[in-house]
């Protein structure tokens, strides 16, 4: 138990100090019942450093990495090159054994780098202010919803079917024990929606996803003018955040909140998480903003320094009035962004979005002159949809017995929606090589054949 | 550069604008030796710098349908040796269990060992997508089912949620099956609207229950530090959907007539919520199925220690009892005879029908099972039996050194955390954050302070079972010179404090009443104000 420091004779001497005959009267709280007076059965016992770490890479050797196989699964994660200068300076102690920035005296450098991440995020959704993060894109989502509810005082949400069928589960979630209303409108495979046809009066937001799940980018800015012509917020979530190099930004096309997932950047896939939620919106509505905010200020000698600030919003202080119960944020996950994204730049996050754009250019190129394939989506950025011949499930768990990770079957997360059987999601990032979209290519005609 | 109209070092010196209010450093730069000031990246623009070579993207013809190409963001340009340089000298101006005892009370700051990170990152799990099938992910999924066998073995509870992401999260998770429970048994929650939270809970106990549309009624606290069972009896009836209780509770104490509240709670037709961030400290000693509760989150950073990264990731499973197990959010692992799957829909054929949807995306927090597994397995039934012994004995050791200079807050035994307050600090024109920044110059984080509200000036200190005899009694020595020293009358040394830092006390009045929460180039701000 190399991790407890204390000896047998520490002990005996600190229970003399205390003035008890031993740590068991330091329980006699507990109920009697509650007891225990030996390790619990059906537990190991404890194993060295060499043995935990067969058992859990033992576990590991189970699975197989997305990247040591051509792989093209997106829908939500997606697997980016990370520099090797994050992984190495997250690792930093200082950074990753710090908790929460109670103390600014003593953690400047995680306030610093937070209101460097606030910065970076507002840039690139084209905001005004973001918060700290959140746990991931699809809770933003459903923060940002309930954050609308509060400005505009209605409990009406509309959401595209576009929009990443994740965040509207945990918005419907929500809205199921929060009390809203959720208006989910079907699927949107080939991008036909009309959303501003759904807003009422009561319509609190609208939240659409760009690019949409299924592939499309669009320009909001007509749904923006209409939403906010009938009061409504317009909520723009993007589940690839690296698009964020090469379009329009929502901030520019209208939106009042932007939610975003920020895996791509800094962070790996890890089997869904953990993850980090972005969050942005306009000036006027920053003491609506649920999450953790960092503010610049001075201290007792003017110099420039960063206090959490705007906390009157939070539960600690609110309890039950709070703006929301999220106490923590996704600390780690926004300094490996922050570092990423600094090591990229404007050249380098515009250059990485571009190769992206264009890898899935050339893919859908080569996936729709197969036989039995056709690419659905009419725009994308580096993901679209494509219909096959066959359910698309059964096609990808033949290319995974072939060694290829081929995308991400729409009926996985449209289960029962016969309609949707036949859709794949596929997605290319730098990572991806013409030998992984050869083989992609080839294992698609054989699957099909 | 001096972009944000603030004092520049050399002002600040007084060897150009005459600032004589700091002479502090006496240094051209600023920087005192290995403390160094550092620029927010954006003040270190080279533009066109990349710190990434990425290849020229292929020319293709663009499907970005109607949308067009954005223009310039305003990221600025640096290299990669300037980048490791601006982060490195940022992580040394923070503090972290790595550097030092961190006794914040109810965050439970222990050390957290580097095993755990290179099992986190071994590509087995750090390279796996959530939608890769379920055959290619054997391995993780029989991680996820083996912690899962632990937590519930540990609180005997029989079910796990393990998807929320953190505390806060576990709470909302474990409140959502209370209430879904309720629906299910009663018909609906219309009658059943009240959630009793006692005063010293956590900030995010009564937010979470207002979060799943309950109301809150508050419970006082008695004498001893403990809820108020009369109280809390008085309040009990048909309207009563759950109680969400503390234990071991904010004081640090152990809620003695826990059975007997959860045998009225559940008298009274409503279910018992434990907050579970305390469970260190009494994990192998207490399982808290036996205490009679329905529903407790585990903090995986807090019992099972996986870093904090200046405030997150969390994760926060949740155990249940069998009143409540089949309430609980997709997906989750079930094990059957061809291995482990997820049941990721109702339309699922291992669905119970019962589940109430998603909470966040995707499978829960795997780099954090994977590092809580780490943990639990090193240290065992055994070992974590020891874990608490070690917690609540270093809390009273503590509890016992100091409680002759400053005012312990109840009477003992405590357990993981030492509750004290300002008492003893009376007259001396000293308070609880002062003291605390006097604190830091002698190299120490701050207990948390003010916390519970229960008392005044509250110093919550929890050393943790990391820590050795010898860290506890050099913090001790710290503790008992200052409490000394402000009882002598040396205030002063406190109203300055802390005088070491990077930073010296910030305004953060001033930061909230014009929040400035990004940096805006120096053209932009100028235009603004013309």
């Amino acid at each position: 138990m190399r991790y407890l420091p204390l000896t047998e004779a520490d002990r005996r001497s600190m229970l003399a100090t205390i003035g008890v005959p031993s740590v068991d009267s330091l329980f006699r709280d507990v109920p009697e019942s509650a007891r225990l007076a030996a390790p619990i059965e059906g537990l190991a016992p404890h194993a060295g450093e060499m043995e935990v770490e067969r058992m859990i890479a033992g576990m590991a050797a189970k699975n197989v990495a997305a990247g040591s196989v051509p792989s093209f699964l997106g829908a939500g994660a997606y697997r980016h090159h990370v520099p090797a200068a994050v992984d190495h300076l997250i690792q930093r102690g200082e950074f990753l054994t710090s908790y929460t920035p109670y103390q600014p005296e003593v953690t400047q450098g995680t306030l610093q780098y937070l209101f460097e991440f606030q910065t970076q995020v507002a840039l690139i959704t084209g905001m005004d202010v973001a918060n700290a993060s959140l746990y991931d894109g699809a809770t933003s989502c459903a923060e940002a919803v309930m954050m609308a509810n509060r400005v505009t005082r209605r409990s009406r949400a509309v959401l595209s079917g576009g929009l990443h069928p994740h965040y509207r589960d945990v918005t419907a979630t929500n809205a199921r024990f929060h009390g809203f209303e959720v208006v989910a409108a079907p699927a949107d495979a080939e991008g036909k929606e009309d959303l501003a046809a759904l807003v009422d009066d009561k319509t609190s937001c609208v939240v659409v996803q760009n690019p949409g799940f299924f592939g499309q980018v669009r320009d909001l800015t007509d749904l923006a003018a209409a939403v906010h012509a009938k009061g409504a917020l317009l909520i723009v979530a993007v589940a690839e955040v690296v698009s964020l190099g090469l379009l329009t930004p929502p901030g520019e096309m209208g939106a009042d909140i932007v939610v975003a997932e920020g895996q791509s950047i800094g962070n790996a896939l890890n089997f869904g998480g953990p993850y980090v939620g972005l969050f942005a919106t306009r000036d006027k509505y920053v003491r609506h903003m649920p999450g953790r905010l960092t503010g610049q200020t001075v201290d007792a000698e003017g110099r420039r320094g960063w206090v959490l600030t705007l906390s009157t919003r939070e539960q600690h202080i609110r309890r039950e009035k709070a703006t929301s119960n999220i106490c923590t944020n996704s600390g780690l996950c926004a300094l490996a962004f922050t570092i990423h994204m600094s090591l990229l730049g404007e050249e380098g996050f515009g250059r990485l979005a571009r190769i992206n754009h264009a890898k899935a250019v050339q893919l859908a190129d080569r996936l729709d002159a197969l036989k039995g394939v056709e690419v659905v989506s009419d725009s994308f950025f580096n993901e679209f949809a494509v219909r096959l011949k066959k359910p698309a499930a059964k096609v990808v768990n033949k290319l995974a017995k072939a060694g290829i990770l081929g995308g991400v079957p729409v009926s996985r997360l449209y289960p029962g929606d016969e309609a949707l059987a036949d859709l794949l999601l596929v997605a290319a990032t730098e990572t991806n090589t013409d030998a992984d979209m050869d083989a992609l290519a080839s294992g698609l005609k054989e699957a099909l054949s | 550069m001096n972009t944000q109209g603030r004092k520049t070092h050399v002002d600040a010196l007084g060897v150009e604008g005459g600032g004589a209010a700091s002479a502090a450093a006496g240094t051209i730069s600023g920087n005192r030796a290995l403390m160094l000031e550092e620029p927010l990246i954006f003040e270190q623009d080279s533009p066109g710098t990349t710190g990434v070579d990425l290849p020229k993207p292929p020319a293709v013809k663009s499907r970005l349908g109607a949308v067009r190409e954005r223009g310039r963001i305003g990221l600025p340009g640096l290299s990669e040796p300037e980048v490791i340089r601006h982060y490195t000298r940022l992580s040394q101006k923070n503090f972290a269990i790595d550097s030092g005892l961190y006794p914040l009370g109810s965050c439970t700051m222990k050390h957290n060992p580097r095993l755990n990170e290179k099992l986190a990152r071994l590509p087995g799990f750090s390279d796996i997508h959530p939608l890769q099938p379920e055959r290619t992910v054997q391995g993780a999924l029989e991680l996820i089912d083996t912690l899962a066998h632990w937590l519930k073995t540990l609180t005997g509870m029989p079910a796990v949620a393990m998807s929320p992401a953190a505390g806060a999260h576990g709470e909302l998770c474990g409140m959502m099956s209370i209430r879904a429970a309720i629906e299910d048994r009663d018909g609906s929650t219309s009658r059943r609207r009240r959630v009793l939270v006692p005063e010293s809970a956590h900030g995010t106990n009564p937010a979470t229950a207002a979060a799943c549309g309950f109301t809150v009624d508050a419970i006082p606290a008695d004498a001893t530090g403990r809820v108020d069972v009369e109280a809390l009896k008085a309040k009990l009836g048909d309207d009563v959907a759950a109680i969400m209780l503390t234990n071991p509770n904010t004081c640090g104490l152990f809620e003695r007539d826990i059975v007997e509240i959860a045998e009225a709670v559940h008298a009274a037709g409503a279910y018992f919520y434990c907050d579970g961030a305390n469970f260190n400290a009494i994990v192998g000693r207490v399982r808290p199925a036996d205490l009679g509760i329905d529903a407790m989150h585990i903090n995986l950073h807090k019992t099972f220690s996986t870093p904090h990264g200046g405030g997150g990731p969390g994760s926060g499973p949740v155990v249940l009892s069998d009143a409540l197990a089949k309430f609980v959010p997709l997906p989750y692992v079930v094990h059957g005879p061809d291995g482990f799957s997820l049941v990721e829909s109702g339309a699922d054929e291992d669905s119970s029908g019962k589940e109430f949807g998603r909470l966040k995306g995707f499978h829960g927090q795997m780099g954090m099972f994977v590092r809580a597994l780490a943990y639990i397995l090193s240290h065992g039934a055994d070992g974590l039996r020891q874990v608490a012994s070690d917690a609540v004995l270093n809390a009273n050791y503590v509890m016992a050194s100091l409680g002759d200079v400053m005012t312990p807050s109840f009477e003992g035994p405590c357990m993981h955390e030492a509750l004290f307050d300002d008492r003893f600090l009376k007259g001396t024109g000293v308070t609880t954050l002062d003291f605390a920044k006097a604190m830091i110059d002698e190299g120490y984080h701050p207990m948390t302070m003010y916390f519970p509200l229960v008392v005044h000036g509250a110093f919550l200190i929890e050393p943790t079972e990391t820590e050795s005899k010898q860290s506890l009694d050099a913090f001790i020595r710290v503790m008992r010179g200052l409490a000394e020293r402000a009882k002598s009358g040396d205030a002063d040394h406190f109203l300055g404090a802390p005088r070491m830092t990077p930073r010296r006390r910030l305004d953060e009045t001033g930061a909230a009443r014009k929040p400035v929460l990004r940096w805006v180039p120096e053209v932009e701000r100028r235009e603004a104000a013309e």
